[in-house]
């Protein structure tokens, strides 16, 4: 096992207590492989702190009951907890009214709702819909079924060699058939932090409505969807220590009102007869059949949690840890970071001379350390960095610099065992 | 330690770094390609096959230290086997890789040879796959499949 030399600069740890954090997290207090745990796969899901668990327990122990249609206390009881997470959800975001929060499985239904309800309107044939090449899968695939559908054309923003987006390729791209811009804020692959006040700004310019994937930024920093003046937010409630199988569609009113319902069924209606179906208000319209009412109360309390710490504090924390990371890992031979953008949020990718990331992972997991290994629903990001996989290390708010030396210690040890 | 060393033995990491028969084979007559959507091992695997015999194999491709070894010593295992052998060989060593019982000395080792080294592979349910990839892509380029094989 290899020693490592610590490198000058550690994270300031003053007024973040990261030990009574942890604390909040029972997941955290586990042995893997005889090991504790280093949970660094936070990019693919957070773990959960006490008070969000004991929201759901409490949810189903108490006030179980389907909501906007009982006359009866416990149906009063959840209608109430799930439109006041709602209303926590609009003052999460900034949001101007609770109309426009929408409840969603997570931010892929999200994204497929606007691509099925926004596009099925606003996207005809010869009309160009722009995306970047480092979105998730998620924010590529629905605009491909919609393009291929209507007879449309999918715009793709490149990136140079450090994983930032080429600006004035993006400026080149809207063009008077341009009808939606789809860009992630943070990209899960690389960490990039894209300029999204700049994307928004010169699509609006033009008139063209701007769709933001919030699902890694939401859990790193905090949003205000009204200073970004986006059309469109999108995020998940797991990646921001909540349950998973709730996520938040943010649209502005005027947007969402113009837009047909996504899927059909109870309460997304006001009136039924087998001629016509009057459809309910915003956000109802968009809410067909029961939804996740104990998810939503959980994510509620997810964002409670997260705001009682400070988001801003949150997010410098996570920065001192990303810069301390990357020291480490840029330290061990062999290692090559993939994504260096100007500003990142907590993601470390990499690739290691002469062993797949998929060993690196399984060696990794024998040291306790959970990381991804793999293309990260990100496949032409991989090939725009000639890579098949790398191993993601993604950080958490509750995630130490001890963790991050594991982690590099770990590397060393992939190396030795595959060897060069 | 001792799990990833039964994980990764040498052997394994001897064919990881040299791979046998690690080329295309001019004038294959069967090939199939072999995909790992999870982490990205591709494989395409080249068969020369003569009178039900496989004469020469080959494989090109990416992948982790456990598939790419797997794919080395499959070649290198099957090349001389009649179609029907190299049928059996996939029955077991599919036994070896996916059995809850087997360790070396169990019936469900015997008759893989070499192979054995792949018995540690078990205990990484996550990895399994990658072991067995390329001996699907054996099958399907014995049957003649024309859509490349997945794991998923």
């Amino acid at each position: 096992m290899s020693t490592i030399t610590r490198p000058s600069r550690a994270p300031d740890t003053t007024g973040w207590d990261v030990e009574r954090i942890r604390q909040d997290f029972p997941a955290l207090h586990q042995q893997v492989h005889g090991k504790p745990l280093v949970y660094l796969d936070n990019a693919a899901t957070t773990q959960k702190p006490q008070a969000v668990i004991d929201a759901l327990t409490a949810y189903y122990t108490r006030d179980n009951a389907n909501i906007h249609r009982g006359v009866h206390l416990l149906s009063e009881r959840a209608t109430d907890a799930y439109e006041s997470a709602r209303r926590r959800i609009q003052r999460h975001l900034n949001a101007a009214s609770p109309h426009e929060i929408v409840f969603v499985r997570q931010a892929t239904e999200a994204i497929n709702l606007v691509a099925a309800s926004f596009g099925r309107t606003a996207v005809g044939a010869g009309d160009e819909i722009v995306i970047s090449a480092i979105e998730h899968h998620a924010n590529i695939v629905p605009w491909q079924m919609l393009c291929e559908e209507k007879g449309a054309r999918l715009k793709v923003v490149p990136v140079d060699d450090r994983g930032d987006l080429i600006m004035d390729e993006y400026a080149r791209l809207l063009g008077s058939r341009t009808r939606l811009v789809a860009i992630t804020q943070v990209s899960n692959a690389l960490g990039t932090i894209t300029p999204i006040v700049e994307i928004i700004r010169l699509a609006h310019r033009e008139n063209i409505p701007v769709l933001v994937d919030g699902a890694q930024a939401a859990p790193h920093q905090a949003v205000d969807v009204q200073a970004l003046d986006c059309d469109f937010f999108v995020f998940s409630g797991h990646k921001t220590y909540g349950p998973t199988g709730i996520g938040v569609l943010y649209g502005k009113e005027s947007r969402l009102e113009r837009m047909p319902p996504y899927q059909g069924g109870g309460d997304m209606i006001k009136l039924v007869t087998f001629e016509k179906t009057i459809y309910n208000d915003l956000p109802y319209k968009f809410e067909a059949g029961t939804p996740h009412i104990a998810g939503a109360i959980g994510l509620a309390t997810a964002l409670d949690y997260m705001a009682g710490l400070g988001l801003d504090r949150i997010a410098a924390w996570e920065h001192e840890l990303l810069e301390y990371g990357t020291e480490l890992l840029q330290a061990v031979p062999g290692v090559r970071l993939i994504g260096t953008a100007r500003r990142k949020a907590a993601v470390l990718s990499f690739v290691l001379d002469g062993v797949h990331p998929h060993d690196v992972g399984t060696i990794l997991d024998h040291e306790g350390v959970a990381v991804r290994a793999g293309h990260h629903c990100a496949m032409p990001v991989m090939a725009r960095f000639g890579v098949p996989a790398t191993v993601r290390a993604s950080l958490g708010l509750y995630n130490t610099p001890a963790e991050l030396e594991t982690l590099a210690t770990a590397v060393r040890t992939a190396r030795e065992i595959i060897g060069g | 330690m001792s799990e990833l060393r039964e994980l990764y033995q040498q052997v394994i990491l001897d064919h990881n770094r040299k791979p046998r028969n690690f080329r295309v084979l001019e004038g294959a007559n069967r090939t199939a390609e072999g995909y790992n959507p999870l982490c990205g091992d591709q494989m395409k695997l080249y068969l020369n096959v003569e009178d039900g015999v496989i004469k020469d194999a080959a494989f090109q491709g990416k992948g982790c230290a456990i598939s790419k070894a797997s794919a080395s010593m499959m070649t290198a295992g099957v090349i001389g086997k009649r179609v029907d052998e190299a049928e059996a060989l996939f029955q077991r060593v599919h036994a070896m890789l996916t059995s809850d019982t087997a360790s070396p000395g169990d019936g469900a080792v015997d008759g893989v040879g070499k192979l054995v080294v792949f018995a540690g592979v078990r205990e990484f349910p996550s990895r399994i796959k990658c072991a067995v990839l390329p001996w699907h892509t054996l099958r399907a380029a014995l049957s003649g499949a024309a859509e490349p094989v997945s794991t998923e």
